[in-house]
């Protein structure tokens, strides 16, 4: 069984094909890479496979389940969590509050407007240890907006490990890192467990070659190169689309 | 930490036995009625503000669910049923309305979702004005007596104080205990971050959906009060002018806090009542006040005072030692 599988996915804006019959199959466990320059379509196949855009065509499986036509909260719920390239949090809350809100999604407390948030130890202790692993539990209490880029970044990937995912897509995880902060992301991905299966986008190739089992080139929508990091990285065509010439 | 917890609960003792007192303390029963109307107003900015402060979400009909709910009392007493019957319908109907404004107005947010809003009010205010043998159009409806809950007869200016009084004091621990919430947490959520929130798992327009209703019922309870408080209910009472004056009280106040509509209210209704026995251009006076307010503190009354006060502790505190100072989070 497959952790996520993509049949002959397509997509288009107006005359614009931006994702063109995109197969994928990702194993459980397996870090996946996904690269390709600007423009190449990875943040909208992202889109595709969240379900905040509709596919005009084709197919994503979820563990063997179809959801294509799944609403996107759902698919987190079935253990699908993401983040975004643009830094996408809650600016005027705390750090904690921002992971917390992460696990509030999945739990039906969410639906409850008489308990007190604020005394719901569970999701207290559940964000500390998502903060912990992302090395923020220091500065937990923080107001979002006096924190830095890089620790946004964190968030980010904090509020994701939260939902206790089984995919995680990562949407340039390292984008506008310095060196120091991409070394601290590095770290917190590659402690990832096994146990959860990882898809990232990067468009930068050296960042994030290291960390990934295969790697899919997206040139134009479609995928032109997969394999492992030695055969993507010596085959031609990712030379002529990617690297230069 | 306990010490401000006792401070604060002390605070809100005093407030409550000063709003339980003040009708015996004055004389005149007309500051008494000002007093009501302050409240009553104070109840349907509370509504307002769940969606506007917390949810994000701007309404211009809002008069239209207090005028339902108004409407339907004083329909069914004519009608010559009882009080009881008659606030249960009312509220019945408006929630009904709510959750038809919610399903056609929720499809959009933003300037959008405001001009829907605003288009259902206005029809809420034209059924009223032109279907006269439902309403009686722009003469109106009077009703003939409030009613005696527990043998208590509320006829009297400060016997309705007090029950007014008491259904404010039950909004304002609901709206506080909403805010606290979970659900709360969730709803500025969505006002925040929409996308995001979908993302993480959450029912957007639900979660919205929830938010309307409950703003609608406390607005439907807000118009059984105003039409028992006046004993009329007319058109005028749901035109364009009285969700805008809802939104003015939330927005001066302070939207998104707690207490900013109950000031907002406070402020209009003693602009309209009070300061018009003076200035005759009360319209006016009252416009100054509001540029003045979105000049000085464009984040409302409390929120602003708030800051002011913040501010003036930091500056003494300075001088006597250089601890840093954390700024408070805002709610």
């Amino acid at each position: 069984m497959s952790a996520l599988v993509i049949n002959n996915l397509s997509k288009s804006f107006g005359g614009l094909r931006v994702t063109r019959n995109v197969k994928l199959n990702v194993e459980p466990g397996e870090r996946r890479l996904i690269i390709g320059p600007n423009g190449a379509g990875k943040t909208t196949l992202f889109n595709l496979i969240t379900g905040e855009l509709a596919p005009d065509a084709g197919s994503v499986s979820l563990f063997d389940r179809d959801i294509t036509r799944m609403a996107s909260r759902k698919r987190t719920h079935l253990g699908m969590a993401r983040t975004y390239q643009i830094i996408t949090l809650f600016a005027r809350d705390t750090i904690q509050h921002n992971v917390t809100l992460a696990l509030l999604g999945l739990s039906p407390l969410r639906w409850n407007p008489v308990a007190v948030l604020g005394r719901q130890s569970h999701l207290a202790v559940a964000a500390r240890d998502a903060l912990r692993r992302v090395g923020l539990e220091q500065i937990a209490e923080r107001p979002l907006a006096e924190t830095s880029y890089g620790e946004r970044r964190r968030v980010e990937i904090a509020m994701a490990l939260a939902q206790n995912p089984k995919v995680v897509l990562l949407d340039e995880p390292f984008a506008g890192l310095s060196i120091d902060e991409r070394q601290d992301v590095r770290k917190l991905l590659i402690a990832i467990p096994r146990e959860v299966t990882i898809v990232m986008i990067e468009h930068d190739m050296d960042v994030a070659l290291d960390l990934a089992d295969r790697i899919t080139l997206l040139h134009f929508g479609e995928v032109i190169v997969e394999g492992t990091r030695a055969e993507v990285v010596a085959d031609p065509r990712t030379r002529e689309v990617y690297l230069g010439e | 930490m306990t010490n401000s917890i006792l401070a604060r609960r002390f605070a809100i003792a005093v407030a409550i036995v000063a709003l339980v007192v003040l009708p015996y303390a004055i004389k005149e029963v007309y500051y008494v009625n000002i007093a009501s109307q302050i409240l009553l107003y104070a109840i349907f900015a509370l509504g307002l503000n769940i969606l506007v402060g917390y949810a994000g979400l701007v309404s211009l009909g809002h008069a239209g669910l207090f005028g339902v709910a108004a409407y339907v009392v004083a329909y069914l007493l004519t009608a010559g049923h009882g009080h009881a019957l008659a606030i249960v319908a009312a509220l019945t109907a408006s929630l009904l309305a709510t959750a038809g404004f919610a399903a056609l107005s929720l499809r959009a947010t933003g300037i959008t979702f405001i001009m829907i809003t605003l288009a259902l009010g206005e029809i809420v205010w034209g059924l009223a004005y032109r279907w006269i043998s439902l309403t009686n159009g722009d003469n109106g409806i009077t009703v003939a007596s409030r009613p005696a809950p527990f043998g208590i007869a509320l006829s009297g200016a400060r016997p309705f104080y007090v029950a007014t009084l008491i259904v404010f004091l039950l909004a304002v621990a609901a709206s506080s205990i909403f805010v606290r919430s979970p659900f709360g947490a969730a709803l500025c959520g969505t006002r925040d971050q929409p996308r995001r929130m979908n993302a993480l798992g959450y029912h957007v327009w639900l979660i919205r959906f929830w938010a309307c209703m409950s703003s609608g019922f406390l607005s439907a309870v807000a118009g059984v009060l105003f039409v028992y408080y006046n004993q009329f209910i007319s058109p005028q009472a749901l035109a364009l002018t009285a969700s805008a004056e809802g939104l003015l009280m939330v927005i001066s106040g302070g939207a998104g806090t707690l207490l900013g509509p109950v000031v907002g209210a406070a402020l209009v209704v003693i602009v309209k009542n009070v300061v018009s026995a003076y200035v005759e251009r009360w319209n006016f006076m009252l416009g100054a006040i509001f540029v003045a307010i979105v000049v000085f503190m464009p984040e409302g009354l409390v929120p602003g005072a708030a800051r002011l006060v913040r501010s003036f502790w930091q500056a003494t505190g300075r001088r006597k030692s250089v601890a840093p100072v954390t700024a408070e989070r805002r709610q």
